[in-house]
């Protein structure tokens, strides 16, 4: 309701303004549709990016949450819309690269079928377990997985989401894709059976565990990335722990249906550079913990790349895991 | 002791002149959309989300928790006066507090609502800054097995004390359960029961079902005899409940705050249980408790205090734990982390003034409540006395819009009138909804606790009684069904529940 009211709002000051605001893109507010529940990280990095993109645009962003199916429904919708350039979306890992392979009826291609704007951030993934839990590094943790796979128990947040997904693609590597995992609606409820020592490990974006890894109520074995991330400098990389084949980010990126005009695509990209080259808005994101993204992958060509280079790395390990 | 240098703390926090009115804009705002049917905290918090930006951290939580406790309250007024349950939290309300409304006793259903609210704010915020943190040690022990034989025991309860056939109730419950298992498999991907609707891959959303079984349904049945009700519109009655009202509402109220405060602390979202639980607890120990569902007073003041307690208490894990509770607090996360505080276990002692500030606010925020709903009680009632011809469809316009808004889906609309049709079949045929939405929200948090416990003991059922609170709730489970179904009880029972 309160949507109508901005988009009333703006309407107004727009026909206010006159008709200098009415050429060219754009010229009314933009809908960013945001596939999850408001509150969650993508949501979060979409409210940032998205208050500053509308500085530049001199159009309000206005944020749509569409949750459901991991993701895609909401997904679906932006890139089933027409492709004039009002209606884009920041998607991430899991609707971009990991869909295909997950969804088989997933009525979107991400990998030819999208127009892709740019990364908008990245977050490092963490392999987390059990504050008590026996293995105290990466490579004794992977030993007893790999001696015992029977003895474990792996939480997610659900098929389809960024836990899921990043840890499906742990285990293929590690050859136990069929290890005991058990599902959570969200992040949140199975942390607290991880700080309860109910359930032994989970693979999870580090906004969501850095807290807790630093009060000491859960333990990090490494991080997925090629760099330590400053919010937790003592975690050691994947590559320092010895399993340098794991290497995953789950980043968040925005794209529009195919076809829109080149004016919107341009416009949208220089948005976005704007806001991720502005201090503010970039102490608000690494503050969350998540990466900046490098000027090449803001740009639809290399994000582009990014969506098929993790859709190949995940797309064995998604197809071989259970069902 | 720590605690009142802590308290000092936050409420100097709390105190300063943004705060308070911050704090007064959240309760207001709160009341405002607790009030209009379907409009819930969620959407609102999320579109405020951005607005909140400019302030500082501490300024826009504790207008954010405003609105979160602040819609809880207006949500009640709701039920009472029309009948519809804007939370999940307010179903019971619904019960005896529209029936108070038809008698004519609407304003001393709100204001012993009211004051039961302040009354278990008022507890429940020394509680949180008494017990928070031993309290999450508690629900620390509470792990899936545990609280799957919780809402056993909860729907057990539910089947015995329904009012009306035992066997109606049991069957309400049933489809409940069968409804909420609508949806995507959490494990498999599987779409169940969707018959290929795109919008049904989520299940259907709470407000949909509550919406259409009790606010369309209800607005159908009026239809029926246009005039007959102008009872509720007619005859507001006192605000302040009279002596023999308050003596009749403190120990319900007392019990309220106990069972909905402890219940609120469970993860999981465990506050619905609260208010549930204490109409329960009332109906039982009540001399007479055939007047519930009559208009009992007990039936309004014991549940609208567990709901608030409930809805504070929520807050202990969150602030303690950094782990949400519910979908409200998991926006709370959001803002949070928006303003560069990331929940965890260490807001407590890193953000002091944070913690405590907001903690302070509760209770500022609860006495806010009582004085802004207590003058406005009279503005919610003239509502009433809008004509049926102007006021039922505004209603339907305010429960559309409200239910579009949760996920912007069409459908949704459609359903909650298909839903609608079907409520009123049920209050055709002599079924209780409430029931139903109980079994319906606790559905979904049962089979997914359920598979969570059978997947850590590889599929052994001994897990739920290896577990000794696992197994004593069950225990209670049982020994409630067995009462109940013993021949001397069960007649015993007819004879109250038959008239």
């Amino acid at each position: 309701m309160k949507k109508t009211v901005f988009g009333i709002a703006a309407a107004l000051s727009l026909a206010l303004a006159g008709t200098a605001v009415a050429q060219g893109y754009p010229n009314k507010p933009v809908t960013m549709i945001v596939p999850f529940a408001a509150g969650g990280p993508t949501d979060i990095i979409a409210r940032i990016v998205g208050d500053h993109m509308s500085k530049t645009l001199g159009q309000q962003i206005v944020i749509e949450n569409v949750a459901g199916a991991g993701g895609t429904t909401g997904i679906t919708r932006a890139m089933t819309a027409a492709p004039d350039g009002y209606t884009i979306a920041m998607g991430h890992l899991g609707t971009f690269s990991a869909a295909p392979a997950t969804y088989p009826g997933l009525k979107y291609d991400p990998l030819n079928g999208i127009q892709p704007i740019g990364l908008a951030g990245g977050t490092p993934i963490l392999i987390v377990a059990r504050k008590n839990l026996e293995a105290n590094d990466l490579k004794s943790f992977v030993a007893a997985i790999k001696a015992t796979p029977d003895k474990f128990n792996e939480a997610h947040a659900g098929l389809g989401s960024v836990s899921w997904t990043t840890c499906t693609l742990l285990k293929g590597q590690l050859g136990v894709p069929k290890l005991n995992a058990v599902a959570y609606r969200g992040t949140g409820p199975a942390l607290n059976d991880l700080v309860s020592g109910q359930i032994d490990f989970m693979c999870d974006q580090i906004v969501s565990v850095a807290e807790q890894i630093k009060a000491g109520t859960i333990k990090a074995f490494a991080v997925a990335s090629v760099q330590r991330s400053p919010a937790l400098p003592d975690v050691p990389t994947t590559t320092e722990a010895g399993l340098p084949e794991y290497q995953i980010e789950a980043w968040n990126g925005i794209a529009g249906p195919k076809g829109m005009p080149k004016e919107a695509v341009d416009k949208l990209v220089d948005a976005l550079n704007k806001a991720l080259n502005d201090e503010a808005t970039k102490k608000r994101l690494l503050d969350l913990g998540a990466v900046i993204p490098t000027a090449a992958d803001r740009t639809p060509d290399g994000f582009g790349a990014v969506i098929k280079r993790d859709a190949a790395k995940l797309d064995p390990a998604l197809k071989n895991a259970p069902r | 002791m720590d605690m009142f240098s802590n308290l000092a703390l936050g409420f100097g926090v709390a105190l300063s002149f943004q705060n308070l009115a911050l704090c007064f804009v959240g309760c207001l705002v709160g009341t405002l959309i607790g009030v209009l049917p379907g409009v819930g905290p969620i959407a609102t918090i999320s579109i405020l989300l951005p607005i909140t930006f400019g302030l500082d951290p501490t300024g826009a939580l504790i207008m954010l928790a405003g609105i979160y406790y602040g819609a809880q309250y207006g949500g009640s007024t709701t039920a009472i006066l029309v009948n519809i349950p804007g939370e999940a939290t307010a179903v019971v309300t619904t019960l005896d507090g529209h029936q108070m409304a038809k008698q004519g006793r609407a304003g001393i259903a709100l204001g012993t609502a009211a004051i039961g609210s302040f009354v278990a704010g008022c507890f429940a915020t020394v509680v949180i800054a008494a017990l928070g943190a031993p309290l999450t040690k508690m629900a620390l022990l509470f792990g899936p097995a545990e609280y799957f034989s919780l809402m056993v025991m909860g729907l057990c309860f539910a089947v015995v004390l329904a009012r009306g056939s035992i066997l109606k109730a049991f069957c309400m419950i049933m489809l409940g359960l069968l409804l909420s298992t609508v949806g995507t498999d959490l494990e498999t991907g599987q779409e169940r029961l969707t018959f290929g609707i795109p919008a049904l891959a989520d299940g259907i959303d709470f407000s949909v079902l509550a919406m259409g079984i009790f606010g369309f349904a209800e607005v159908l049945r009026n239809l029926e005899a246009p005039e007959a009700r102008d009872v509720v519109r007619a005859k507001i009655g006192r605000l302040l409940p009279g002596w023999s009202d308050i003596k009749q509402s403190v120990m319900p109220c007392l019990r309220g705050t106990f069972i909905g405060g402890t219940l609120g602390i469970l993860p999981g979202n465990g506050a619905v249980l609260g208010p549930f639980a204490s109409y329960t607890v009332e109906k039982k120990i009540a001399k007479d408790p055939s007047r519930f569902g009559k208009g009992a007073i007990e039936g309004v003041a014991g549940p609208e205090s567990a709901n608030n307690a409930g809805a504070q208490t929520a807050f202990i894990p969150l602030l303690t734990l950094g782990i949400p509770p519910n979908a409200v607090m998991a926006l709370m996360v959001g803002a949070m982390t928006i303003h560069g505080i990331i929940p965890g276990p260490q807001v407590m002692t890193r953000n002091p003034e944070l913690f405590w500030g907001m903690i302070a606010s509760m209770w500022i925020g609860n006495l806010m409540l009582l004085i802004i709903n207590l003058p406005l009680v009279g503005l919610w009632v003239k509502l009433l006395q809008v004509p049926y011809r102007l006021m039922f469809p505004a209603i339907l316009i305010f429960c559309c819009i409200g239910i579009y808004s949760v996920n912007n889906q069409p459908l949704d609309v459609a359903f909650t009138a298909m839903f609608g049709l079907f409520g009123y079949l049920l209050i055709k045929l002599g079924f209780e909804p409430a029931p139903l939405l109980l079994g319906f929200v606790l559905g979904k948090l049962m089979e997914e606790k359920l598979r969570q416990a059978l997947i850590i003991s590889r599929g052994s059922f001994v897990t739920f009684l290896e577990r000794p609170i696992s197994a004593g709730l069950l225990l209670v489970a049982v020994a409630v069904l067995v009462i109940a179904l013993l021949p001397s009880m069960s007649k015993k029972r007819d004879e109250v529940f038959t008239e």
